[in-house]
């Protein structure tokens, strides 16, 4: 076997700051080979993405490295700066998170990609161009000649990832890394940017380490997979097996956490408590205290287990690797019978008829309205009491726009909105009070969505407070009411936010929701924003409060198997129109919308068996402005099965014959055998 | 408000852990206790000796006295009084009027923000000297009028920083939570943005210290600040140049205490916008996600 392109050993990574040092990364081996993509999950703070960026060379001043890193033979800790520089335009290519934040916003995209091969000499300025629109074609950029003279802003996220990864890829480097290259990115962009980096591994030969939190990527694409949990490799091996036999009890308990796509309901089952911060392991194993299989027992809190070989081509870190015997396939309690949650049949809670919201660009002297952006244009929604409805969509389709309407903090330009018998858009401001009572958002992101200067019991008090009701609602006592709901102690209530982690903080998010009593939830990517093993705690949560209280939810998320798990019935948003909707089994099992057809297709399981037999679609391009859509059917452009008719035509929303879902599209169907047959997959110009 | 008094002085702690801004503010506070204990001391600035006047230092007189044989550091130190004490009204002032204006024409916008943003592009187009010698030749020589138009002065920086603060704020979660609960604009203004916007606000209070001090002797060194017999900095300047050729010591003192005040002032107010701005630790890449 030849030497492995890159090859780490005891690697340790220390930042020294205003406290006291933090280690990012203790003690890490691993090596990669030549065509091999290794794939490195964890969380927020395993220490990751230290650890590819001390494979760089990228680590800022204030960072202490130890340890050895050996690439293409040669040592890269304590090397001169610039050997480093050489290597990072040779033997590395890098590839980041925010595709929007890599690229220079003042050069030309074809410029940008050459200028490396150019500043080191192994390209001469004249043939650059020529060059440029070679590489763009190669991450197959529709129109390269044009696009290698434009700039950034005129690319979508997704092509600018393309453009980073062209120029990551532009000096044949022999190892590349991309550090949670599709994060930023859409499902169906996300499944073009890992296809891509998949091919262009295989013609290149390259070596790939590719960092991530989310195992159904790495199942798609990694040969080998490395666990990592505060900052140290709790196990490695082979991706097929990695999934099938986990021998660490935290990957076990990751894979058994995460809600999946091709998994039945029932109760999750999650991870307790948090990811450690760095500054503050535990002693001995730091996943002890969250860990079902150490139980408590004294050699794990007194002796950090080494990385040992538990199978051929196997390694976990844990004392008692031989006892981790659960099986990684979903086996979960029974769903609980929802008939007494669920009544169908009571009049609708929330009814949402022809919603539009436009807003509109204005330019010029005169202020004239130039263009109109339809955010959400003809949007009908009904949530019967104590019922989930999922509203699934990219980013940038609107679903955001109608959450925020309904709760009346964005106009609406037309349709009506009906709550609880009552309708609600263009209510004057006191009555609009009263319904807010009734009706609370909680928000995607626990850190911004708190104030920074109050503490979280004032937080949870302050809706009470505005609306006049806190002694009335049992004042101090329902506050803590309150946090016992949302499983924290009310001890806790006279911190800050700063002072939680992001699960906690989201926790804190629902309680404020819930403190005024409310019959709806709307909740805007409750858990997007939160790690895999966090996920799987609040989505918990908020199922057992729905069943406590007779809540109902419009749970708004991009995530397709967090909707699949939490959803009664599921509504599928593009461009601002909902495309299909139905009763959560039927939508799943038979899709007939082409867009929801290729939205399910294109979600990674974490299931290396499954990601190997799956058909894929894979749509071209991206979601179009919303300022100037497509005209006819806003998804033909990316259609496989669109015709003439598409273009000229909007399809009617109505029901399916033969099913329940409701879908708009003249070309409706379920998926024949074979796969969608109009163009073959990865058909991207 | 509490919290907002504990970041306070978390901000304090890391600001005057460094030398400069530790000096500055030593500095002040001498100042601020010689003008307090003044008067418990015995000195007295109105107190004549005909005799005695334009003297050089001596050991009765440390700094020499003036044309009216009065001691010039017991004048020095009581100017100090008239000084800061002007600054910190007419900073009080400016921000108390210039707040409120930016606060809501940030936060509603539409015809407020247009109205109240003309009349602070029409204070800013008055050069601040010029606007406070027009006030002053309406109220007269007083030191509330030398308050007044040295804070007026200063009302359109606040305005500006105010309103540049709750539009970054406006938009964010926290703030669309509470108008989510049913807030009334009052309730999300005064209770979410404001304890949120104060660090720029302070430390433009800082900065503006010092062009206030700066301001109020420029008036009196043109002769229309404070009216004697009351001790200030700018007057005792515009005095001892008369007295150049009698008494090249006078004007010593009083322009050594006003450039040291100043520059302290300057010297925390930097200190306070690097901390604020979180320049003043040397942090990288953060090690990961915050917690």
């Amino acid at each position: 076997m030849p030497p492995p392109v890159l090859s780490i050993r005891s690697l340790t990574v220390t930042f020294f700051g205003s406290g006291a040092p933090v280690p990012a990364v203790r003690g890490v081996d691993l090596d990669v080979h030549a065509g091999e993509v290794l794939g490195i999950v964890g969380e927020s703070g395993s220490g990751k993405s230290v650890t590819a960026l001390a494979a760089a060379g990228l680590l800022p001043q204030n960072a202490q490295v130890s340890g050895s890193i050996m690439l293409a033979g040669r040592e890269i800790v304590g090397a001169a700066p610039a050997l480093l520089r050489r290597m990072r335009g040779q033997e590395i290519g890098v590839v980041f998170q925010d595709p929007s934040t890599t690229l220079n916003p003042l050069l030309p995209v074809g410029r940008q990609i050459t200028e490396g091969e150019v500043a080191h000499g192994r390209l001469r300025p004249s043939e650059a161009p020529q060059r440029a629109v070679a590489l763009l074609r190669s991450v197959d950029i529709a129109d390269p000649q044009n696009r290698a003279v434009q700039y950034p802003h005129q690319f979508s996220g997704g092509m600018r990832q393309r453009a980073v990864i062209a120029m990551a890829m532009a000096g044949q480097p022999r190892l590349i890394i991309a550090d949670e290259p599709t994060t930023a990115l859409d499902v169906t962009v996300q499944a073009q940017v890992l296809d891509l980096i998949a091919r262009r591994q295989r013609e290149t030969g390259a070596a790939v380490v590719l960092i991530t939190h989310d195992l159904g990527v790495v199942a798609e694409v990694a040969h080998r997979v490395a666990v990592m949990y505060g900052g140290r490799i709790v196990e490695t091996g082979s991706v097929r097996e990695i999934f099938a036999r986990p021998h660490h009890p935290y990957t076990a308990a990751l894979l058994r956490s995460a809600p999946r796509i091709d998994a039945a309901g029932g109760r999750l089952d999650p991870i307790p408590g948090q990811p450690p911060t760095p500054s503050e392991l535990p002693p001995g194993c730091s996943f002890r205290p969250r860990c079902a299989v150490g139980g408590g027992r004294d050699r794990c809190a007194a002796e950090v287990p080494p990385l040992r070989p538990v199978a051929p081509d196997r390694a976990a870190a844990c004392h008692f690797a031989e006892e981790v015997r659960v099986a990684a396939s979903p086996v979960r309690s029974a769903p609980l019978p929802d008939t007494a949650r669920r009544r169908p049949d009571a009049p609708a809670l929330l009814a949402v008829e022809n919603l539009a919201v436009h807003f509109p660009i204005r330019a010029g002297l005169l202020r004239r309205v130039v263009r109109t952006v339809r955010a959400v244009d003809g949007v009908s929604l009904r949530i019967a009491p104590g019922e989930t409805l999922g509203l699934v969509g990219e980013s940038g389709c609107g679903k955001t726009t109608t959450g925020r309407a309904i709760m009346g903090l964005v106009l609406t330009s037309g349709g009506s909105i009906t709550f609880d018998g009552q309708r609600i858009d263009g209510l004057p401001r006191g009555a609009m009070r009263a319904v807010r009572r009734q009706m609370q958002y909680v928000f995607q992101d626990p850190f911004s969505s708190l104030n920074p200067m109050l503490t979280v019991g004032d937080a949870v008090a302050e809706p009470l407070r505005i609306h006049g009701l806190f002694d009335e609602m049992g004042g101090a006592r329902w506050i803590a009411t309150l946090f016992d709901m949302v499983g924290l102690s009310v001890s806790v209530a006279n911190r800050l936010p700063r002072e939680f982690s992001g699960g906690q903080k989201q926790r804190i998010g629902i309680a404020r929701a819930l403190a005024l009593r409310p019959k709806l939830l709307i909740l805007d990517e409750p858990v997007a924003s939160l790690d895999v093993s966090i996920q799987a705690q609040i989505v918990n949560l908020l199922e057992d409060l729905q069943r406590e209280l007779g809540l109902a939810y419009l749970f708004i998320a991009h995530d397709l198997s967090v909707v699949k798990h939490v959803s009664d019935r599921v509504a599928v948003m593009y461009l601002g129109r909902i495309v299909e909707e139905g009763e959560k089994a039927e939508l799943y099992r038979t899709p007939v919308h082409p867009y929801t057809q290729a939205l399910l297709s294109a979600v990674p399981a974490p299931d290396a068996t499954a990601a190997g037999m799956r058909r894929r679609i894979i749509l071209e391009g991206e979601l179009p402005d919303p300022a100037a859509p497509p005209a006819g059917c806003h998804f033909h452009p990316r259609c496989f099965r669109a015709s003439d008719r598409c273009a000229t035509e909007a399809p009617r929303f109505e029901r399916h014959p033969g099913l329940a879902s409701f879908r708009a599209c003249h070309h409706a169907g379920p998926l024949a055998a074979g796969g969608p047959s109009a163009r073959p997959e990865a058909a991207v110009p | 408000m509490t919290e907002a008094l504990r970041s306070g002085l978390r901000v304090a702690r890391r600001v005057f852990s460094r030398p400069a801004p530790a000096a500055a503010l030593a500095y002040l506070a001498l100042l601020a206790a010689a003008a307090l204990l003044a008067v418990p001391l015995g000195l007295d600035p109105l107190s004549q000796d005909l005799v005695r006047m334009l003297e050089g230092p001596s050991r009765e007189h440390p700094f020499g006295t003036d044309e009216l044989g009065r001691d010039i550091l017991a004048r020095a130190i009581f100017g100090a009084r008239t000084s800061l004490m002007t600054a910190a009204g007419a900073v009080s002032l400016a921000a108390a009027i210039g707040v409120p204006m930016g606060l809501v024409a940030g936060f509603f916008g539409g015809w407020r923000d247009a109205v109240l943003m003309r009349v602070v592009d029409l204070m800013l187009a008055l050069p601040g000297i010029m606007l406070a010698l027009a006030l002053i030749a309406v109220l007269g020589r007083s030191q509330a009028a030398a308050l007044v138009a040295v804070g007026l002065t200063g009302v359109p920086t606040f305005a500006r920083v105010a309103r540049a603060q709750v539009l970054s704020l406006r938009r964010r979660d926290f703030v669309v939570a509470v108008e989510a609960f049913g807030a009334s604009s009052g309730y999300t203004l005064m209770r979410t943005v404001l304890p949120n916007s104060w660090s720029p606000i302070l430390t433009q209070m800082v900065v503006l210290s010092s062009v206030a001090i700066l301001l109020e002797a420029a008036l009196a060194f043109l002769g229309v600040g404070i009216p004697p017999p009351t001790p200030s900095w700018g007057e005792m300047l515009r005095t001892g140049k008369e007295y150049l050729h009698e008494s090249p010591t006078y004007a010593v003192l009083p322009g050594i205490v006003l450039t040291l005040t100043i520059l302290a002032f300057d010297t925390i107010g930097r200190a306070l916008s690097t901390v604020l701005e979180g320049r003043d630790t040397l942090i990288g890449r953060p090690v990961a996600d915050p917690p």
